[in-house]
Order: C-alpha cells, then sequence, then structure tokens
C-alpha cells in the first residue's frame, strides 16, 4: 500500500475527528446525568407524595393531626422541652468523657497475658458479659433507683448522677469491645516486635499497639457516640431527672396531647442528623486517606 | 567473599548461647524436638531448612517471645528460660528482626527506632534520637527519619527495622528470613547491611532462604530436619558435600529452584 506517504494526511484527519468524538461523548454523559437527576426526582416525588397521600387520607388523621402535630402545643411545650434537652446534652458530655476512658481500663486489662494477670482479664470479661446483657432502660432503673436507696454515706443521692454511672457502665462496655476488637486487629509480630525491644506488656500496649488500635476503630467508636447522643433520653424513666424527654412526659400528661414528643423529637433529630452525616464524611476521609498511603 | 578462618587451634571458643535439649510445641505439633546448638561469640550461623522445620521458632523461643516446654537455653552461661528470669531484660540484649519488617506503622522512623531506648531502658530524649539518628545516617536512611513506614520501601522498612534491633547494642542478633517479604530488587541492600554487621563481628543467627548469602556470610551453616539439627558444618564443606541424604535432597531442591 501507500501508506509512507499519506500517512501525514492521516494523521491530520484523525486529530480533529478525536476531538469532535470526545465532545461527543462528553455530551452524552452530559444527557445521561440529566435523565438520572430526572429519573431520581420524579421517584423520590412519587414516593414521599404517596406516603403523604396515605397518611393524610386515613381514617383517623384529623385526630392524629391534632394529637401530634399541634402548633400551639409546640410553641408552649418548647420552652420547657428545650430547657431539658440541655440536661441531655450535659449528661452526653458527661458520658463523653467517662466512657473512653473506662472502657480502655476494661480493654487493657482483658488484653494482658500470662497467667499472672488471669484475674484482671477475668473480671474484664465478666464486666463487658455483665453489663452488655443487661438491657440499658433496666440498668438505668437498677442503679438509678438502687443505689440511692442503699443511703451510702459519701455517695451522691442524685439520681441524674447515677443515671450517668449506669450509661457510662453499659457503654463502656461495649466500647471496650470495640478497642479489643481493634488490639486483637494489628498482627500478632507487632506485640512480638515491641516486646523483643524490651518493652513490657503495658508499655508494649502503651505504645505499640493501642495507637494503632484506636486508629482503626474510630469508625466504630463514632457510630457508638452516635446512639449514646440518643440513648441519654432513656434517663427519663428515673422521673426526676426533667430531661427533654420527660419534660414532653410531663406536659402530656396534663394536656393529652403528644405534640411535646415532636419537639423532643426534632431536638434530637438537630443534634442526630449532623452528627451522622459528620461521622460518614470522617469514615469515607478516612479510608481514602487509607488506601492513598499504601505504597 | 569473606574469609573466616576457622579457629580449631582454641580449645574452646568461649559460648555465647547454649540451646540445650529445647523442645517446642504448638498444640499436638512439635516444632522444635530436644534441639541442641552452640553459638560462639562473634560466630554468624546460618539456619536452613524446608518451611516449617523450627528455623523461626528456634529463634521466637530464644528471645523468649514463646516459652518452652523443655530444655534450656544459656546467654551467657546463664539460663535464661529459668524462672525469675527478667525477661525484660534478656530482650534488651538480643535483637530480633522479622520477616515482615514490623516498624509500627502510626510512628515516623525516627520514633520508631528509639523506642525500645527511651522507654524500655528510660533513657533520655535526645540521647536516644541521636543516637538513633547516627545510626539511620550510617545505614544510609538519614532522609527517611521523619517519614512513616508506609510512605519508605520495603528495604528501607527493613533496614530501619534492623536499626532498630541494634539501638540496643545488642549482644546476638536473631534474623528471621529478613528479605523473604522484598521484592527481589531489594533484597541486597538488605543483605548488604547484614554483611557489614558479620563484618563488625557481631554474633548473629540466620534463618534464611538465601543460600547464596548463607555460604558467603556464615561461619557455620545448620540444616533443620524436624525440630533438630540434622547436620552442622562450615558453609564450604555443607553446601559441597553435605553428609546427611536429607541435607543433600534440600540441597538439590533448592539448587533446581535456581536459588543456590
Amino acid at each position: 500500500m501507500n501508506d509512507a506517504p499519506t500517512s501525514p494526511t492521516i494523521d491530520d484527519s484523525i486529530a480533529p475527528r478525536g476531538a469532535v468524538e470526545s465532545i461527543g461523548r462528553r455530551g452524552w454523559h452530559q444527557q445521561e446525568g440529566v435523565r438520572a437527576g430526572a429519573i431520581a426526582t420524579v421517584s423520590t416525588v412519587v414516593f414521599f407524595g404517596l406516603a403523604i397521600f396515605l397518611i393524610v387520607n386515613s381514617p383517623n388523621w384529623p385526630r392524629v393531626r391534632n394529637q401530634f402535630f399541634s402548633p400551639s402545643d409546640f410553641r408552649d411545650a418548647w420552652p420547657a422541652v428545650l430547657g431539658g434537652f440541655w440536661v441531655n446534652v450535659r449528661l452526653f458530655f458527661q458520658a463523653m468523657a467517662l466512657i473512653p476512658l473506662a472502657a480502655l481500663v476494661i480493654a487493657v486489662m482483658r488484653s494482658l497475658r500470662g497467667p499472672a494477670f488471669f484475674p484482671l482479664r477475668l473480671l474484664s470479661i465478666i464486666y463487658t458479659d455483665v453489663f452488655r446483657g443487661i438491657p440499658l432502660i433496666l440498668l438505668i432503673l437498677l442503679i438509678g433507683f438502687g443505689i440511692p436507696a442503699l443511703d451510702i454515706a459519701g455517695l451522691p443521692n442524685d439520681a441524674a448522677f447515677w443515671g450517668l454511672i449506669a450509661l457510662t457502665l453499659s457503654y463502656s462496655a461495649y466500647t471496650a469491645e470495640i478497642y479489643r476488637s481493634g488490639i486483637d486487629a494489628a498482627p500478632e509480630s507487632q506485640r512480638a516486635a515491641a516486646r523483643s525491644l524490651g518493652l513490657t506488656q503495658f508499655q508494649t500496649l502503651r505504645y505499640a499497639l493501642l495507637p494503632q488500635a484506636i486508629r482503626n476503630v474510630v469508625p466504630a467508636l463514632m457510630n457508638t457516640v452516635v446512639s449514646l447522643q440518643k440513648d441519654v433520653a432513656l434517663i427519663a424513666v428515673l422521673g426526676v431527672v426533667r430531661d427533654a424527654t420527660r419534660e414532653a412526659q410531663i406536659i402530656t400528661t396534663r394536656t393529652f396531647n403528644y405534640t411535646p414528643y415532636l419537639a423532643a423529637t426534632v431536638l434530637f433529630l438537630a443534634v442526630s442528623i449532623p452528627l451522622t452525616r459528620y461521622v460518614d464524611f470522617y469514615v469515607a476521609r478516612d479510608r481514602a486517606r487509607r488506601s492513598q498511603s499504601q505504597v | 567473599m569473606t574469609s573466616h578462618p576457622p579457629e580449631p587451634e582454641i580449645a574452646a571458643a568461649p559460648v555465647k548461647l547454649a540451646l540445650e535439649g529445647v523442645r517446642k510445641s504448638y498444640g499436638d505439633r512439635t516444632v522444635l524436638d530436644a534441639m541442641t546448638l552452640d553459638v560462639d561469640d562473634h560466630e554468624v550461623v546460618c539456619l536452613i531448612g524446608p518451611s516449617g522445620c523450627g528455623k523461626s521458632t528456634l529463634l521466637r523461643c530464644v528471645d523468649l517471645l514463646d516459652p518452652i516446654d523443655a530444655g534450656a537455653i544459656y546467654l551467657d552461661g546463664t539460663d535464661i528460660t529459668a524462672r525469675g528470669v527478667d525477661t525484660n531484660a534478656v530482650r534488651r540484649r538480643i535483637g530480633i528482626v522479622f520477616q515482615s519488617f514490623n516498624l509500627f506503622p502510626h510512628m515516623t522512623v525516627l520514633d520508631n527506632v528509639p523506642l525500645g531506648a527511651r522507654r524500655a531502658q528510660r533513657r533520655a530524649r535526645a540521647e536516644s534520637e541521636e543516637q538513633a539518628r547516627d545510626l539511620l545516617e550510617r545505614f544510609g536512611l538519614g532522609d527517611k527519619a521523619d517519614e512513616y513506614p508506609n510512605r519508605i520501601s520495603g528495604g528501607q522498612n527493613q533496614r530501619a527495622a534492623i536499626v532498630r534491633a541494634l539501638m540496643n547494642d545488642p549482644e546476638i542478633l536473631l534474623l528471621d528470613e529478613v528479605t523473604s517479604a522484598l521484592d527481589p530488587e531489594l533484597v541486597g541492600e538488605v543483605l548488604g547491611v547484614i554483611r557489614e554487621l558479620a563484618d563488625r563481628g557481631l554474633t548473629m543467627i540466620l534463618a534464611t532462604h538465601e543460600m547464596g548469602f548463607a555460604r558467603d556470610v556464615a561461619h557455620r551453616v545448620c540444616f533443620l530436619h524436624e525440630g533438630r539439627v540434622l547436620e552442622a558444618a562450615p558453609p564450604a564443606e555443607l553446601f559441597s558435600e553435605p553428609r546427611q541424604e536429607r541435607t543433600r535432597a534440600f540441597l538439590q531442591r533448592v539448587t533446581e529452584a535456581g536459588r543456590l
């Protein structure tokens, strides 16, 4: 054939054609994106529209609307419920300070090896089994009512305090297991490497294993935080602690209208949704960083 | 090739490390079976043998990372496996480097290397870091001091791990297949470091699959089979005229695989 002399003309003709093609492809991608967006919008509108239609046309909707969505009741309840919500927020932060520390102690006790540490390991196993085994609401009732009833000198009789302790006991049992999974995930040879440097078991955990372990379980820990943020509402079962849920309950028993519960729900959602979004963002970013750093 | 003249004229070179009838099982599996081995001061001993013959276990037991079931291990004539021995103190006298490097991933190289010195020996930060920098410099890692382990190559990781083991100024260095996890082009730099240490007279026990290197650097090569030293001889002798049938068969396989 005559490829040698004609090759420049072929090259010339290919370049513009390639450019046209890529514009065409981009346009096609754009079209595809618009179509996907339209489908998503339509299906969302249809789905929620149908759901609302079903609710609003249910036989008892007018009564439910007055019972749960009464604007005047919402307004009246708001100050008290909001005031109670600060009790929840304070409880949340106090628990957040105590739980990681308690859990760390439990996890470290469980991770020590050798016969000398058997009692500590046993204690840690019993602790996690017991406090993970009791429903949180029962634990709050038992500790919140039980320990103040003992009237032990020097111990506070404040129900809110014991509610906090109950939350901490339960959550630190779960959190300790999360830490432990992180410690166990570090390769055995990391432990051996640390011990071979002459580090004691404690130093091995403190300097070699725990820092990696904690880094690895941050996503799991953050999910625990999200769930703790909601579970602080369980303190309401003690009755004397006037948190958001309890305030709503008090108003409801007086007015026989459930809208105050909606007010409390709105407050919890206002915190938990941003928190959940942040956790998702954090986990995704963390995953991206890890996959990048692999050489 | 480094030449190491044998010294038969001295009746007994000082024995640095002695294993006597060491037995170690994991469950039903006996890995070390009445293992006996002497290592002299300044001697470089290579352990060879098929996977599962007990090389790694032997090294782990010597560093007291795994307790032995029977027998005894003597370091400078003292039984280090006896009751009441300060195992952390013994481990500081013995260095070990693993196949998988095991730098701590959350620390820079410069935090990894002096960790034992700072925490186990409670030496001052400035002084131990200075020593670490010197050592890193000497082994060509001066510019990697502030890097994290996952940002440097496998060869650099392993050299840094060797430097970390050297920080304690160990009397014996144990090397457990330290080049097995490396890409072929990175093996040389690690072997270079080991050769330098051998030339400087550090007592070493190497478990290795690098037969050429063993021949080059070892004073004595031990062929392990079913948890015992089946045959031990200077490399020239063991590689060219092995006495045991099993040694011969193993070397034959290694040769066929192009590793010798």
